[in-house]
């Protein structure tokens, strides 16, 4: 009986902000979207068949797989080779550390308002880099094949040093006989990292994986600042679209049933993870 | 051989660093510049604040710090007594469907309440707080990451610590304050870094439950501000920006180990 009363405050929150919603999403998206003079009514799966017709949806989806499939392996990739050098006896990796570490803090709407600066055609430091090799003028946002990469480059920027502290705490958690005995038996650097450290780090890769998978599809903060989607929805990624269609044409049967695609998403995620990769954890 | 290859991985490690610290190198001398030198980067260029008193008197920015504070104040508040009494509940007590349960609230750490916004909305609309910093906390309080974090916590505490307090005479609630809280208070302070720069920093759910300046915290504020029609003067704008996140930056850097220590705690599991 204890035990209930003191969740039951949780549990309230819990179920109207997180489970309600969740059911409530698939509800709603059978609905029709109610209209001034026009109450919502039951459409079935109307919304579903106009989603499989919706060329931007498709689009969102293959941007936002795009989109993940870069932003994750640089940003790991990254990250680890920050965690490395900040570990080791580098001159200067407390200011390395800080360099890797700050973008971590500051608030992802800050940092999209710093890039687009920096991006800005004509006069931004990028422009002006280019420029002092000659190169041409190029709206790197303003244009369909860069805009998405100049996001990815942004959230690269923000998120390694976040995953890099989580590679630092595995290095040093590393005994340093390991390191020793291989020295001692003469295995190269590149050797000892790719045979011993990197598949001690496994669970933390396994952990900044589903960290990052997650906020590939939660995170599209930069994207209302510096892109608003465009041009032509190339920078959409899934939630954005459902800002829009949900915030911006208040279409909320459609954006239920978008919703509901990207609960399947994470949920088949969870589920692969549950099953694939963390058998050795014990929630006990 | 050895110690060339060691120059170039240090000189490595020094561009990239370079290259990380670029961006913010670059708006900290553009606020602090005035305009004409947003993009001239001259030695002896003249340093101003005159960029941060135009954007503090442009934009109503006292009433959205005022805002942000009170929010992730209200925010962490919650979430300590709420997942505190939680975390108990599961550490150390047996009901019926307690796993059931510990397995629902884990539910929030894939579905946050970041991606049900739709549904949300229409739940504080019906609730009648739009438009208000109860409508942007709401969906945060009950953190299935704070219960996690702070369960496995009291998991560690000896149950003799427990058993002796109850001995003395001590109530459920009694031996929480008592014994569990303290212990756990490293884990405390890691969780409330974690939260206040998450809350400072939300900026979508409070983008679309607000609409007034008494109700938006900084990130929607600076968003508004920047997105205006007041021209680009990109050297306000920037002086907006680093505003918005000083105090939090600021903090970082007075405290960097801490900061590093809490999210780090707060990461693994």
């Amino acid at each position: 009986m204890h035990g209930w009363l003191l969740l039951l405050p949780a549990a309230v929150l819990l179920v109207t902000f997180t489970h309600y919603p969740t059911v409530a999403t698939l509800y709603h998206s059978f609905f029709s979207t109610s209209k001034p003079g026009r109450p919502t009514t039951w459409i079935g799966l109307d919304n579903y068949r106009s989603m499989v017709e919706d060329p931007v949806f498709w689009q969102v989806l293959a941007n936002n797989l795009w989109y993940a499939l870069a932003t994750i392996p640089l940003s790991i990739a990254l990250a680890i080779l920050m965690a490395v050098w900040v570990n080791g006896k580098i001159a200067g990796r407390g200011l390395l550390r800080l360099s890797f570490f700050t973008p971590t803090v500051l608030p992802m709407i800050a940092v999209a308002n710093i890039w687009l600066f920096f991006y800005t055609p004509g006069y931004g430091l990028l422009e002006q880099v280019t420029g002092l090799f000659g190169l041409p003028s190029h709206n790197w946002l303003g244009s369909r094949n860069t805009a998405l990469g100049c996001l990815v480059v942004v959230t690269v920027w923000k998120e390694a040093g976040f995953f890099m502290i989580f590679y630092l705490a595995a290095l040093q958690s590393i005994s340093p006989h390991l390191t020793e005995a291989a020295s001692l038996m003469g295995a190269g650097r590149w050797y000892f990292f790719r045979r011993v450290t990197f598949p001690l780090l496994m669970p933390t890769t396994l952990f900044v994986l589903v960290n990052a998978v997650i906020n590939s599809f939660r995170l599209v903060d930069h994207i209302v600042v510096m892109t608003k989607g465009g041009p032509d929805n190339t920078t959409a990624l899934l939630l954005y679209y459902i800002y829009d269609v949900g915030f911006k044409f208040w279409d909320s049967g459609y954006a239920a049933a978008l919703t509901l695609v990207l609960l399947v998403i994470l949920a088949a995620f969870a589920m692969g993870q549950f099953l694939f990769l963390d058998r050795r954890v014990h929630y006990q | 051989m050895t110690r060339t290859f060691t120059a170039l991985e240090t000189a490595g490690a020094w561009m990239l660093g370079l290259l990380w610290a670029l961006p913010l190198a670059y708006a900290v001398w553009t606020a602090f510049h005035p305009s004409e030198f947003s993009t001239h980067f001259v030695p002896m260029a003249p340093l101003t604040l005159e960029n941060f008193v135009k954007a503090w008197a442009a934009a109503p920015f006292a009433r959205y710090f005022v805002n942000t504070i009170l929010l992730v104040t209200m925010i962490l508040a919650a979430q300590l007594v709420l997942c505190t009494l939680a975390a108990y509940a599961f550490a150390r007590f047996t009901f019926r469907g307690r796993e059931i349960a510990f397995l629902l609230v884990l539910v929030q750490l894939m579905i946050m309440p970041d991606v049900l916004i739709v549904e949300n909305y229409r739940t504080m609309s019906r609730l009648g707080i739009l438009d208000s910093l109860l409508a942007i906390g709401l969906p945060y309080m009950a953190s299935a990451f704070g219960i996690f974090l702070l369960r496995q916590t009291f998991k560690t505490v000896p149950k003799e610590l427990d058993e002796a307090a109850r001995v003395e005479g001590a109530g459920a609630l009694e031996v929480l304050w008592k014994v569990y809280v303290p212990l756990a208070r490293p884990v405390y302070v890691a969780y409330a870094l974690v939260s206040v720069s998450y809350h400072w920093n939300n900026f979508l759910w409070p983008l679309i439950v607000t609409n007034s300046v008494n109700s938006r915290p900084l990130t929607v504020g600076l968003q508004v501000f920047s997105s205006g029609d007041q021209g680009v003067d990109w050297s306000i704008i920037t002086a907006a920006t680093l505003m918005t996140s000083g105090p939090l930056l600021i903090a970082f850097l007075l405290f960097q180990r801490q900061f590093v220590q809490s999210f780090m705690r707060a990461g693994i599991r």
